[in-house]
């Protein structure tokens, strides 16, 4: 490396100088967070180690005893819903625009898609609490009740009064914010599909919905992948948008129609205020936790893009 | 070069007045609550003496460690520092306005001020003893109000706050079984119910909800015409929440100068008493009198002249004998 630099000219070599320390900030910012969630947390890590903090359901400021585990499971089950929500309805957007809407609706679709993903998440949150949560109340939720009271199993996803302040309503919401990101991503990718290639299928006589099964959607599962991870990161990380829904309550309930609380929720909420120092230290704890699980899940997925590149590639 | 001479001589110009500014500013940073109130004390302030003060609601707790750091010229907090933790810190404490909390219930045709409730009777409430409307350790209180048969939805505050101290500091104050099961704090484990996000949130859910109850600051339950509770005080009367029962609590509450002021306003003595009421505080540090003689000529411009500005944004000023008290310790303190 240092070899290179040195053969090229002056202004190259500032101009490579600058790149190479504006790539080092991102990677010293990194170290400095990590470096302060876990100085800051130390306290807490000291006091319920690291397995009775990740399995404790307990999460109480005045007994000054706090576990992650509501935590966790609210924020694997919002996440996991709004990306069971977002993916069909957000390929279909990609599917329509690309292939199927005629010229003079792709423009408009696609600025809204790209308004969609530009409105900030405390707009979310204030519609969430303020319109969408009572329509789920009213309508959706006890729609859902009716429909599954009979149905074992499935009838405990929805037990409870629908207060419309719950898993499903923040799930719902976040969905909304994710559509946008995985839409784009996956239009983006459909279009690098070779012009040449489809036009073969349809001359061989595909229909429409062969063309997008058989060639489409192979040619650009990659992106779609890597689509779906960046929402879910966003979902992941996402607070504003579900601190006004879902209630911030520490309980692990079988129900969507129960208030839960995520990590980015709690730390929304508890933040400002937390007094004490084994509180304080806990919410740092907790941004630990959600450092490292969403470290865990991009590297899962970058592995999982990088094997099925090669495999692509060969 | 022109061009940059000008930017140069502009940017020389904007530090200078910069400079001066600075001479002339205050800083403060603490809780959310009295925000609006601070910030429309010191527009007025500003217009009259042209000092600045930039007040930043950023929570209490917030407010405490920035004044514990020295990074602020006055710390703001919604729940009264210990005497041994001023003097631990080396903070001076007084309050500066009065806040109460009122609950509040979404009962059919129930209107603001009928329902009555004591501390006992809304502490089982909370604690889900008492699951519905009809109970009678409800309705012997409330002779001739028709009640509807659902089950109760208590909703509380998801967020930590200050007003949740207040609340769960009467409910421990009053009721035993509930010092014993949750305790008082800015967030406690609440046993049932759901939680909102804010005042706004809960005033929401129990506009919303069918025979809800809720806890909300005073200024929240008036503006959104929620239907408030009357509660028995101390004493023994039942009151309505408003500017004379909140001021009356601040009246007959023990304020203790000797103590840097620390009270919990709950459960005050006095006949008119609002027993959910709390003041809130402003924190100065001891050593720097110069500084504080700047803060403590704002308060004071400001209980002489801004109760009518508090009072329209729903605060309650602090009665006259507070506010002589607050003087006699800063002039006690060497600060004015």
């Amino acid at each position: 490396m240092a070899m290179t630099l040195k053969r090229k000219n002056p202004v190259d070599l500032i101009f490579s100088s600058i790149t190479a320390l504006a790539s080092v900030t991102v990677i010293l910012f990194i170290i400095g967070i990590i470096y302060v969630l876990i100085s800051e947390s130390s306290l807490s890590i000291e006091k319920f180690g690291i397995v009775k903090f990740l399995f404790s359901t307990e999460w109480n400021p005045v007994k000054e005893d706090f576990g992650a585990l509501t935590n966790i499971y609210g924020t694997v089950l919002t996440t996991v819903l709004s990306l069971l929500f977002a993916i069909p309805v957000a390929i279909g957007i990609a599917i329509f625009v690309t292939e199927i809407a005629p010229n003079f609706l792709k423009g408009p679709i696609g600025v809204a898609i790209e308004l969609l993903a530009a409105i900030p998440s405390i707009i979310y949150g204030m519609w969430g609490l303020f319109t969408l949560s009572p329509i789920m109340s009213n309508y959706i939720e006890p729609l859902l009740k009716k429909a599954t009271a009979n149905i074992p199993l499935v009838s405990i996803l929805f037990q409870g009064t629908p207060m419309g302040i719950d898993i499903l309503t923040a799930s719902v919401i976040l969905s909304i914010m994710i559509i946008p990101f995985t839409a784009s991503i996956s239009r983006d990718s459909f279009n690098l599909t070779p012009a040449v290639v489809k036009e073969s299928a349809y001359a061989i006589g595909a229909t429409q919905w062969e063309v997008v099964k058989n060639v489409i959607l192979p040619y650009s599962k990659l992106g779609v992948f890597g689509g779906v991870v960046l929402s879910l990161g966003r979902a992941l990380g996402e607070t504003m948008a579900v601190a006004f829904v879902l209630g911030n309550n520490h309980r692990i309930s079988t129900s969507l129609l129960d208030a839960a609380a995520t990590i980015t929720v709690t730390l929304a909420n508890e933040f400002a205020e937390a007094d004490n120092d084994v509180y304080l230290s806990s919410l740092f704890y907790l941004a630990l936790v959600l450092f490292v699980m969403s470290f865990i899940t991009l590297a899962i997925a970058k592995f999982f893009l990088l094997k099925a590149e090669r495999k692509y590639s060969r | 070069m022109k061009t940059i001479f000008r930017l140069a001589l502009i940017a020389a110009l904007v530090f200078t007045f910069a400079q001066v500014e600075a001479a002339e500013m205050l800083s403060g940073a603490g809780a959310t609550f009295p925000y609006p109130v601070y910030s429309a004390w010191a527009y007025d302030y500003n217009k009259v003496t042209g000092v600045q003060l930039n007040y930043q609601s950023i929570g209490s707790g917030g407010g405490v460690k920035q004044i514990t750091a020295r990074t602020v010229d006055f710390g703001a907090s919604d729940d009264p520092m210990k005497p041994e933790d001023q003097t631990k810190q080396k903070l001076l404490q007084f309050p500066a306005v009065i806040g109460g909390v009122v609950p509040v219930a979404n009962l059919g045709n129930v209107k603001p001020g009928q329902l009555k409730l004591d501390a006992d009777t809304l502490c089982k409430i909370f604690l889900g003893d008492v699951k519905k409307w009809s109970d009678a350790r409800v309705t012997k209180l409330n002779a001739g109000l028709k009640f509807p048969d659902g089950e109760i939805t208590v909703v509380y505050r998801s967020d930590g706050s200050g007003t949740t101290a207040i609340f769960t500091n009467y409910l421990a104050e009053t009721c035993p079984a509930w010092k014993e099961k949750v305790g008082a704090g800015k967030a406690v484990k609440f046993p049932v119910g759901i939680g909102g996000k804010g005042n706004e949130g809960v005033t929401n859910y129990v506009k919303r909800t069918a025979n809800s109850i809720g806890f909300v600051e005073f200024a929240y339950a008036k503006q959104n015409k929620l239907v408030y509770i009357q509660m028995k005080n101390k004493a023994g009367n039942f009151v309505e929440p408003g500017f004379e029962s909140f001021e009356d609590a601040a009246e007959t509450g023990d304020f203790d100068a000797k103590k840097g002021f620390y009270l919990w306003l709950t459960n005050a003595p006095g006949k008119q008493s609002w027993p959910i009421a709390g003041a809130t505080f402003i924190l100065l540090a001891q050593e720097k009198t110069g500084v504080n003689k700047q803060t403590v000529k704002f308060f004071d411009w400001a209980f002489t002249n801004g109760d009518n500005k508090a009072k329209e944004l729903v605060y309650v000023p602090l009665p006259k004998s507070l506010k002589d008290k607050v003087r006699a310790y800063w002039k006690a303190k060497g600060i004015q």
